[in-house]
């Protein structure tokens, strides 16, 4: 089973192999980054996300180029096109849907890895850069979801985008200019449409490609942490190979297919039973076309964007909102420095910090629920509490994160084998 | 190790009652009735069709929508087409167009009616068939009638004939203002028929049913053999679940 591609097969075939290998190298990089890969043995249900962000990806790009071929990225014709997708193109309802659900299963598993970074401290010394460079991901993730969700040229899309652009004006001094910079039109236009489509499928791609490469490329550096918290490399046997460490192929390759087939079950089932997610993934207004003169009741942003419009809102003024919002991204960068536990796991943390997490997962969530809703002076008064406690989270952490009684870390990782 | 169990459960929850949540904001307004129509209903269908063709397509298109497939998924031959549904219109594969024009509409409704192709999705079946029974009489508007679900709605009660026309009642309800007086306000109550149509109000709610029947297959033309095709992926799925799982035990063995 390590044997490489390459390798296989007799005769000319593999001297063909041989060949090749000698001039590409890939034998190598297989046994490096495969075959020879050494991950912790005892990865749990959290691990799983990893490798299906990597699926999503592949399906939006996949989707992506399919759907582009019969888009037409124009004020006039956008939403003619969807609707031809939908009812004229061979399966193209189903190309459509798996896009727009990859779109909300992207932020699902992403939410969930950047969740299990932060239970098992996997940004923790030596893996910030991992850490940092897969918030370059969600970043570049977030732009991507929304210039996309303009192309269908509904009213969601269109007033969404109003808002969101609207927010940059709220920049002293450059701001008005910013956003009109932004839209290249004094409101969301055509121009705008154009602009945003060539960056959803060609810049923003690119970059997302890039940093994915980089994110693999700094996690084989470093090694993959796991739930225990503890460095496998540091109990290496005498060939050199972490004893609690396990080839990524046969062992995790097995695994992950099997997580993959239970993600595409969940998926698929949204796909063709729920593809609007009642009203979640597709939004029920986003069925009419974008009219600059209706504003609709009710606009809020698609449900992976809403814990930030939740403490945008939450703020009694734009400008602060604006702050507010940009300070809580920027903030998760900076996790792997503001962190000062002695055990990275949740495992060996004290409870305060184990209540501190579970309550900074709750007001993500809540956030994100109050971010969907109308205003109301009860919601107002959550998203501030909620998002006091997002800031209170982060910001103290390098105090709150040392404090109480922590577990001894065990010497060799917890597993048990089935 | 039970911390990281206890998240899981309780983002499992959260995400439950966020669902919930969205699915029954749904509702809403007090007179929506639930449409209780049936897609797999193909008669149900094809009533709805001619009723949209002889009461709806005068002035509303439905231009994501071609005759040929309508006849294609409804069950019926070309000839039963030409002979029921289409008027006008020479090309089989044309689209569901109105012979009204835009400056027309401008200047005899004062508004362009909407296309019908999505509605379906948009506001969804209990509110097409509630809308199109909210009809009451109101002698401020142009066409001597409002509607309860879209007040000021510019659209005149097309089904006046068959449903006939009715009124709306009020009856009084105590509530307590902002500043804490007692005051009555008029709620809507119920319809009150002031004129017979050609049809009883269940003939008449049938008759709803089909074409909100119809507008929601429309809507989503493609809805029905999606959930078929869904059926069959799922399944496959599953079984290559089982196949992966056991494949996965197998290679794990030599873990301990």
């Amino acid at each position: 089973m390590s044997d490489s591609p390459a390798t296989v097969g007799g005769g000319r075939l593999q001297k063909l192999g041989n060949w090749v290998d000698e001039r590409l190298g890939f034998s190598g990089f297989w046994k490096a980054h495969v075959s020879e890969y050494y991950a912790p043995k005892n990865f749990n249900f959290w691990y799983y996300f990893g490798s299906l962000a990597l699926l999503v990806l592949v399906i939006q790009i996949v989707t992506g180029i399919l759907l582009t071929m019969n888009y037409k990225p124009s004020a006039a014709d956008a939403f003619a096109s969807v609707e031809y997708i939908m009812r004229d193109v061979e399966f193209g309802w189903l190309i459509r849907y798996m896009h727009s659900t990859g779109a909300s299963a992207f932020f699902v598993v992403i939410y969930l890895h950047m969740f299990r970074a932060l239970m098992y401290g996997s940004y923790r010394k030596p893996r910030e850069l991992l850490w940092v460079v897969g918030m370059f991901i969600y970043l570049v993730l977030m732009a991507e979801a929304f210039m996309g969700y303009l192309l269908p040229w509904g009213q969601m899309s269109y007033w969404g985008a109003q808002v969101i652009v609207s927010l940059f004006g709220a920049i002293p001094v450059v701001g008005d200019g910013l956003a009109e910079w932004i839209r290249g039109d004094y409101f969301i236009s055509d121009i705008t449409l154009n602009r945003f489509f060539a960056f959803h499928v060609i810049a923003l791609p690119l970059v997302l490609l890039l940093l994915v490469v980089v994110h693999l490329g700094a996690l084989h550096q470093v090694g993959s942490n796991n739930p225990d918290g503890i460095e496998i490399k540091k109990n290496k046997d005498a060939n050199g190979i972490p004893v609690d460490g396990i080839p990524f192929h046969p062992y995790y390759s097995v695994k992950d297919f099997f997580g993959v087939v239970v993600f595409l079950g969940i998926f698929f089932l949204v796909v063709f039973f729920a593809p609007d997610g009642g009203g979640m993934f597709l939004e029920h207004a986003n069925f009419e076309p974008a009219d600059r003169l209706k504003t609709p009741e009710h606009i809020a942003p698609v449900w992976y964007f809403t814990p930030f419009y939740a403490i945008l809102r939450a703020a009694p003024e734009k400008l602060m909102g604006v702050i507010a919002m940009g300070l809580a991204i920027a903030l998760l960068f900076l996790l792997p420095w503001l962190d000062r536990s002695p055990s990275r796991s949740i495992r060996y943390r004290s409870m305060l910090s184990k209540i501190m997490l579970g309550l900074f997962a709750l007001s993500f969530i809540a956030l994100g629920y109050l971010g969907l809703q109308p205003v109301t002076e009860l919601y107002t008064l959550l998203s501030r509490i909620f998002t006091v406690f997002y800031f209170v989270f982060l910001g103290t952490m390098p105090w709150w994160s040392r404090m109480g009684n922590h577990k001894p870390e065990p010497e060799r990782v917890t597993y048990e084998s089935h | 190790m039970k911390a990281t169990r206890y998240y899981a459960a309780a983002l499992l929850i959260g995400l439950l009652g966020l669902t919930s949540q969205t699915l029954a904001a749904g509702g809403g307004e007090g007179f929506i009735q639930s449409a209780n129509n049936e897609l797999e209903n193909t008669a149900s269908l094809q009533r709805g069709a001619r009723n949209f063709m002889n009461y709806c397509v005068g002035c509303h298109s439905m231009q994501y929508v071609r005759y040929n497939r309508i006849a294609e998924d409804l069950g019926m031959s070309e000839e039963q087409l030409r002979d029921n549904l289409i008027f006008g219109v020479d090309k089989i594969n044309a689209n569901v167009t109105t012979a009204m024009t835009k400056e027309q509409s401008e200047k005899w409704f004062n508004a362009v009616p909407p296309d019908l192709s999505l509605t379906g999705r948009s506001r969804g079946s209990d509110w097409i068939y509630s809308y199109l029974k909210s009809f009451y009489l109101d002698d401020s508007r142009t066409f001597g009638v409002n509607n309860k679900l879209l007040a000021g709605s510019s659209m005149p009660h097309v089904l006046w004939e068959l449903q006939g026309l009715q009124k709306a009642v009020y009856r009084d309800e105590p509530v307590v203002d902002q500043n804490g007086k007692e005051t009555v306000i008029k709620v809507f109550d119920r319809f009150e028929l002031v004129e017979e149509g050609s049809m009883s109000a269940d003939e008449f709610d049938g008759f709803v049913r089909d074409t909100t029947n119809f507008m929601e297959y429309a809507g989503e033309p493609v809805k029905l053999k999606r959930q078929s095709i869904g059926m069959m992926v799922l399944g496959f799925l599953l079984v290559l679940g089982v196949l992966s799982y056991a494949l996965k035990v197998e290679y794990w063995k030599d873990i301990h």
